[in-house]
C-alpha cells in the first residue's frame, strides 16, 4: 500500500507551500508577528519605569542637601525639576509633569548630623506598580548616598560608582526574561493557532470531501499540512533568536543545538494539538476561538511568562504544571539565561516527547477520512 | 450476478440527531437498490431527500447505522480505503483549491492518483478542450466563473477513468449554457470509456439522458426504472390549456392548482399552462371553465418531471394550502401604469471589479418582476442596492417614490424583505419573531395581535408559535421568513432565491401566494436561478457577469431572433450565446 506514496505526499506538500506563498497572512503571522511582538516587549512592555519626571523641592539649600539629591541628575531614571516652592510641586503634580516630589526640609542638614535626617517623598498612587517602584528608586538612591558619605571617610571613592551601576542595570533583565516567553508564544501560536486554522478551513471549504475520495491517506494529509507549518515557526524562532542575540544581547548560556532541538520537539507537540482541534471542530471559527483558549492564553497566564509560577496558588500552578508549554518554557529560561542545565533538560524533553506522542495519537485517532 | 452490480443496498438505514430539536432524524430508512454496471444512474428526488447522504455514504465518507452496502463488489465499512481508491467523486460542493491555478489543481488530482506523465498528458488536453478551460490553465481557480468551476472540478475528478463515477449535483446554480456543456462532456466521456455513472440532480430534463432514474423521497426509494418507464405513469394524464389574451398564466395555473379534486399539478410554461388531472373523464367539470372563456385544451406527451410530480403527490397527499390567499378570479388581471420602483444607470462596483454595469429598469405596481440568472450574474447585489443594504456605486434608485439615496428609512418603511438564508432568531420562537419584527416596523400592539393571528393563518403557522424557530422544519421556515416580511403590509415584497431549497411541492405552494399578493397589488421582486419560474412573472431582466441581456415580457424574452423556443432554459441559452458572441465580434 505505500507505492504513491512520496509522490503524493509531495504532491501535497508541494500545494502546501505554493498556497503558503500566495495567501500572505500565514506568513505575516509566522514571520512578521514574532519580529514584532519582540520589538515591542523589548523597547515597550519592559517592567522598569524610566524618566520619572520628579519635583525637587529643596527647602534646604546647604551643599550637602544638593549633593545628597544629585543621583537623580543626568540618571536614566530620573527627570528632576528643581523647584523652588512646595506650591510649585503640587501644580506640577497635578499637572501630571510629575509622578513624585522630594522634598528636602528646612534645617535638613542640621537634623541629619544629629541623626534625624529625614526627607519626604510624595508618590502619584494612582498606578501603585509605578510609584512602588519610583520608592524603591529614591530610597536606593538615597542609600547610596548614605554609603557614598561614609566611604567618603575612608576616602575610597572608585568603588562607589561600581556598586551604584549594579544597582541600576539589574532592572534591564526584564527583557531578557521576555525573551524565552515570547519565543514559547510563537511556537505555540504557529503550531497550534496557525495550524488548526489552515486545516479547519480544508474541513470547512469542503476540499477535503474530494481530496478523501483518492488514494490520499490519512497521515500523507497530516504530514503535508505539519511540513509547511512546521518551517514556518522554526523561521519565526530563528528570527526571534537572532534580534534576542543580537538586538537586545540576550545571553545564550545553553548550547545551541538543545535550544533548536528543545524547540522543534515542542514544536511537534503544537503541531499535534493543531491538527486534532481542526478534525474536532471543522469550522475555522470555532478552530480559531478554541485554539486561542488553548494556546496564547495559558502560555501568556499560566505558564509562567507574565507570573512566575512559584508566587501563584498553588492550584493554578498545579493547572500550569500539566501544560506542555510550560516545560518548554523552563527550558528556554535555563537555556538562555543560566546554561546547560542537564538534569532540567533531560526530565523537561522526555517530558515533552511524551506530550508529542500522546498528541500526535490523537490526533490520527481524530482524524478519519469520514464526515460523520 | 452481484458482479454486474457497481452498487448495492440492503436495508441501509442512516441517521442523523438534531440536537435542537432532541430527536433523530432520518436520512436514509431502509433503502435497498441495485445499480448497474456501464450505465449511467440518475439520483433524483428534492432537496433533503437523501441523496448526498446516500452517495457520501458509497465513498465510505459516511458509515450506515444498519443494512450493508456493497460498492464494486467491496463492503463500504471495510474497504473504505480501496473504494475510495477505484472511484471518482465530485461533491455538491466541489472544493477546489481557490488559490490555485486552474493546472495546479489538476496536477494535484493527477499526482493523487499516481497518473503517469505521458498518460496524463494526453488526459489533460482532452479534459481542457472538452471543458474550454485550455486557455485559462494558470487563472487562479478562485478567478473563474460558477460555470467554469464546475467544470474545472469534473475536470479533476475525472483525471483518470474510474471503474465508478459518482456526482453530487454537479449543475446545481449553474447557468443553462454550462449545464447543457457539462452534459455534454459526460455523456461523451461515458461513451467513449464505458464508465458507471451515478449522478444526482435535481433538474429533470438531465434526468431523462439518463438509463435508469432512481426517485427518492424522504429517505426512501419511491420507485427505479427506466425513464421512459417512469413517464408513462403519467401517460394520459398531461394536458395543456392555453390562456385567453389578457390572462397571465399565472392567474390560469393558481385557478387550476386551487381545483384540487381534479388537477393534481399545473405548472406555466412556454405561455400555456401544462396540468396533470387526476381523471381524463372530469375534464369538461375543471373549475377554469367557469371563470375563463376561450381556452384551448391540447393533450400532450408526458414527461418524466409529470411522473415526478405524481409520485410526489401520492406519496405526501394535499399539501396546498390556498384557501387563505383567496384570488377573485372573475376580476381583471392588468397591472397598473403607476411606477413603484425607478432604476437608472445603476452601477455598483467593487475595486476593479464591476458587479453591475449600466442597469435601467421600472418596475409598476402590482408587477411580478424577475430578476434571473446564474451564480454570480449581479442579481443579489442589484437586489441589495433595491433594499438599501447596499449603496451605489453612481445611477438613480427610487423604491415607491422615495429617492434611496436621500430617504432610505422611509424608503424601507414600505418594504417587505425575505433574504435568502433564513435570517430569524434561531432561538426565538415563532411568536417572539413575529413580535419583533412587527415592533421593529413601529406596528402598534392591537394591529400587530391582529397581523400576527393573520399571517399565521396565512401561512399555516398556527400550531407552532411557541416553538424556537430553529428547531422548525426548512419548509416553515421559508413560510415564517414570508409571514414575518408581511406583517406591516409592505406596498414591496423583496424576495432573494426564495425556491432554493424547498422541495417541488413546497414550490408550488409558495408561487401560487405569491400570485395571490400581486393580485391584490403588492408589487414583486424575485431572484431565482431556475429559470422555469420566469414564467409567473410579467417582466424579467436577465444579467450574466453583471451586464443586463434582455428586460422584457416572458413571452418577448422567449421569442429570439424570430424563432418561437418551447421554454426559458433554450431562451437563457440563445440569448447568452449571442452576446458572447457579440463580445468576441467586438474584439
Amino acid at each position: 500500500m505505500m507505492n504513491g506514496f512520496f509522490t503524493r505526499l509531495g504532491a501535497l506538500v508541494k500545494k502546501e507551500f505554493t498556497q503558503l506563498l500566495r495567501d500572505r497572512s500565514s506568513l505575516l503571522i509566522g514571520v512578521v508577528l514574532p519580529i514584532m511582538l519582540i520589538f515591542i516587549i523589548g523597547y515597550g512592555i519592559s517592567l522598569d519605569v524610566k524618566k520619572v519626571p520628579t519635583a525637587v523641592v529643596l527647602q534646604d539649600t546647604s551643599p550637602t542637601a544638593q549633593d545628597m539629591v544629585s543621583f537623580m541628575n543626568g540618571s536614566d531614571y530620573f527627570e528632576p525639576r528643581y523647584v523652588t516652592s512646595m506650591r510649585e510641586a503640587v501644580r506640577l503634580m497635578d499637572a501630571r509633569q510629575a509622578d513624585a516630589i522630594v522634598v528636602v526640609p528646612p534645617r535638613f542638614t542640621q537634623q541629619l548630623y544629629q541623626q534625624r535626617g529625614q526627607v519626604q517623598l510624595i508618590l502619584y498612587g494612582v498606578d501603585s506598580v509605578t510609584a512602588t517602584m519610583i520608592k524603591g528608586y529614591v530610597e536606593s538612591g538615597l542609600m547610596q548616598w548614605q554609603q557614598w558619605m561614609s566611604l567618603l571617610a575612608a576616602a575610597d571613592m572608585g568603588s562607589v560608582t561600581v556598586v551604584s551601576r549594579i544597582w541600576f542595570n539589574e532592572a534591564n533583565t526584564s527583557t531578557w526574561y521576555f525573551i524565552p516567553g515570547i519565543i514559547v508564544l510563537i511556537m505555540s501560536l504557529v503550531g497550534i493557532f496557525l495550524t488548526s486554522l489552515v486545516m479547519a478551513r480544508e474541513w470547512e471549504r469542503g476540499t477535503l470531501e474530494a481530496i478523501f475520495v483518492t488514494p490520499v491517506r490519512v497521515l500523507e494529509l497530516a504530514l503535508a499540512k505539519v511540513a509547511p507549518y512546521f518551517c514556518v515557526a522554526m523561521l519565526g524562532f530563528g528570527l526571534c533568536l537572532a534580534s534576542a542575540y543580537y538586538i537586545f544581547g540576550v545571553p545564550v548560556r545553553g548550547s545551541l543545538w538543545i535550544i533548536i532541538l528543545s524547540s522543534m520537539l515542542y514544536l511537534l507537540v503544537a503541531l499535534s494539538i493543531g491538527l486534532t482541534i481542526s478534525a474536532l471542530t471543522k469550522n475555522q471559527f470555532l478552530a480559531c476561538q478554541v485554539s486561542i483558549i488553548v494556546s496564547i492564553m495559558p502560555v501568556m497566564m499560566l505558564t509562567g511568562l507574565l507570573f512566575d509560577l512559584r508566587s501563584v496558588p498553588e492550584w493554578i500552578s498545579a493547572i500550569g504544571y500539566v501544560l506542555p508549554p510550560t516545560y518548554y518554557m523552563q527550558l528556554l529560561k535555563t537555556l538562555f539565561l543560566a546554561g546547560d542545565n542537564w538534569g532540567l533538560i533531560v526530565k523537561n524533553n522526555l517530558i515533552l516527547l511524551g506530550y508529542a506522542i500522546l498528541f500526535m495519537a490523537l490526533a490520527f485517532k481524530v482524524t478519519r477520512k469520514r464526515l460523520d | 450476478m452481484e458482479k454486474d452490480f457497481a452498487v448495492v443496498a440492503e436495508g441501509l438505514t442512516r441517521t442523523f440527531n438534531d440536537a435542537a430539536a432532541h430527536k433523530k432524524i432520518y436520512a436514509l430508512r431502509d433503502v435497498s437498490l441495485k445499480i448497474a454496471q456501464g450505465r449511467m444512474t440518475a439520483l433524483i428526488g428534492p432537496d433533503g431527500a437523501g441523496k448526498t447522504t446516500f452517495l457520501r455514504m458509497c465513498c465510505g465518507l459516511l458509515r450506515p447505522d444498519a443494512g450493508s452496502l456493497l460498492v464494486l463488489g467491496r463492503d463500504v465499512v471495510r474497504c473504505a480505503q480501496e473504494i475510495q481508491s477505484r472511484i471518482s467523486y465530485m461533491p455538491q460542493k466541489f472544493g477546489l483549491y481557490e488559490d490555485l491555478s486552474v493546472q495546479e489543481n489538476m496536477n494535484l488530482y493527477a499526482d493523487l492518483h499516481g497518473i503517469a506523465a505521458d498518460v496524463r498528458q494526453k488526459r489533460f488536453a482532452r479534459l481542457l478542450r472538452m471543458t474550454g478551460l485550455a486557455p485559462f490553465t494558470d487563472r487562479l481557480a478562485g478567478k473563474l466563473s460558477g460555470g467554469m468551476k464546475q467544470k474545472l472540478g469534473l475536470a479533476c475528478t475525472l483525471v483518470r477513468s474510474p471503474e465508478l463515477l459518482l456526482l453530487d449535483e454537479p449543475t446545481v446554480g449553474v447557468d443553462p449554457l454550462s449545464r447543457r456543456e457539462l452534459w455534454e462532456i459526460l455523456q461523451e466521456l461515458v461513451k467513449s470509456e464505458g464508465l458507471t455513472v451515478v449522478v444526482s440532480t435535481a433538474y429533470m430534463d438531465e434526468a431523462e439522458l439518463c438509463d435508469s432514474v432512481i426517485v427518492v423521497h424522504e429517505g426512501a426509494v419511491l420507485t427505479q426504472s427506466a425513464p421512459q418507464a417512469l413517464r408513462n405513469l403519467a401517460a394520459g394524464r398531461c394536458f395543456r390549456l392555453q390562456p385567453p389574451t389578457g390572462v397571465p398564466t399565472r392567474i390560469l395555473q393558481a385557478c387550476l392548482l386551487d381545483d384540487k379534486q381534479r388537477v393534481l399539478d399545473a405548472v406555466p410554461e412556454g405561455g400555456v399552462v401544462r396540468f396533470i388531472a387526476s381523471d381524463e373523464s372530469e375534464l369538461r367539470d375543471l373549475d377554469v371553465y367557469k371563470y375563463f372563456a376561450g381556452l384551448i385544451l391540447t393533450r400532450v406527451e408526458p414527461r418524466l418531471e409529470d411522473a415526478f410530480m405524481l409520485l410526489l403527490r401520492e406519496r405526501s397527499g394535499d399539501k396546498f394550502n390556498n384557501e387563505s390567499f383567496p384570488i377573485d378570479y372573475r376580476s381583471g388581471f392588468s397591472v397598473g401604469t403607476d411606477v413603484d420602483i425607478e432604476v437608472r444607470d445603476l452601477v455598483k462596483r467593487f475595486g476593479d471589479f464591476t458587479a453591475v454595469d449600466n442597469t435601467s429598469f421600472n418596475v409598476r405596481r402590482g408587477e411580478i418582476f424577475g430578476l434571473l440568472g446564474p451564480n454570480g450574474a449581479g442579481k443579489t447585489t442589484t437586489f441589495r442596492m433595491l433594499c438599501g443594504l447596499l449603496p451605489a456605486t453612481s445611477g438613480s434608485l427610487s423604491v415607491a417614490g422615495m429617492d434611496l439615496r436621500r430617504a432610505r428609512n422611509q424608503a424601507r418603511a414600505n418594504v417587505g424583505y425575505v433574504a435568502q438564508k433564513f435570517s430569524l432568531y434561531g432561538n426565538l420562537t415563532v411568536d417572539e419573531n413575529l413580535h419583533f419584527y412587527g415592533g421593529v416596523y413601529g406596528l402598534d400592539d392591537a394591529r400587530l395581535d391582529e397581523r400576527m393571528r393573520m399571517v399565521k393563518e396565512q401561512f399555516d403557522l398556527a400550531g407552532v408559535g411557541e416553538t424556537p424557530t430553529e428547531q422548525l422544519p426548512g419548509g416553515y421556515k421559508q413560510r415564517l421568513s414570508m409571514a414575518a416580511a408581511l406583517l406591516h403590509e409592505p406596498k414591496i415584497l423583496f424576495l432573494d432565491e426564495p425556491t432554493s431549497g424547498i422541495d417541488p411541492l413546497a414550490r408550488r405552494t409558495f408561487w401560487r401566494q405569491i400570485t395571490a399578493l400581486a393580485a391584490s397589488g403588492t408589487t414583486i421582486i424575485i431572484t431565482t436561478h431556475f429559470m422555469e419560474e420566469a414564467e409567473y412573472c410579467d417582466r424579467i431582466m436577465i444579467q450574466d457577469q453583471g451586464r443586463m441581456l434582455a428586460l422584457d415580457t416572458p413571452a418577448a424574452i422567449r421569442c429570439q431572433d424570430g424563432r418561437h423556443l418551447p421554454n426559458m432554459n433554450e431562451a437563457f441559452i440563445a440569448i447568452v450565446e449571442r452576446a458572447r458572441a457579440a463580445e468576441k465580434g467586438k474584439l
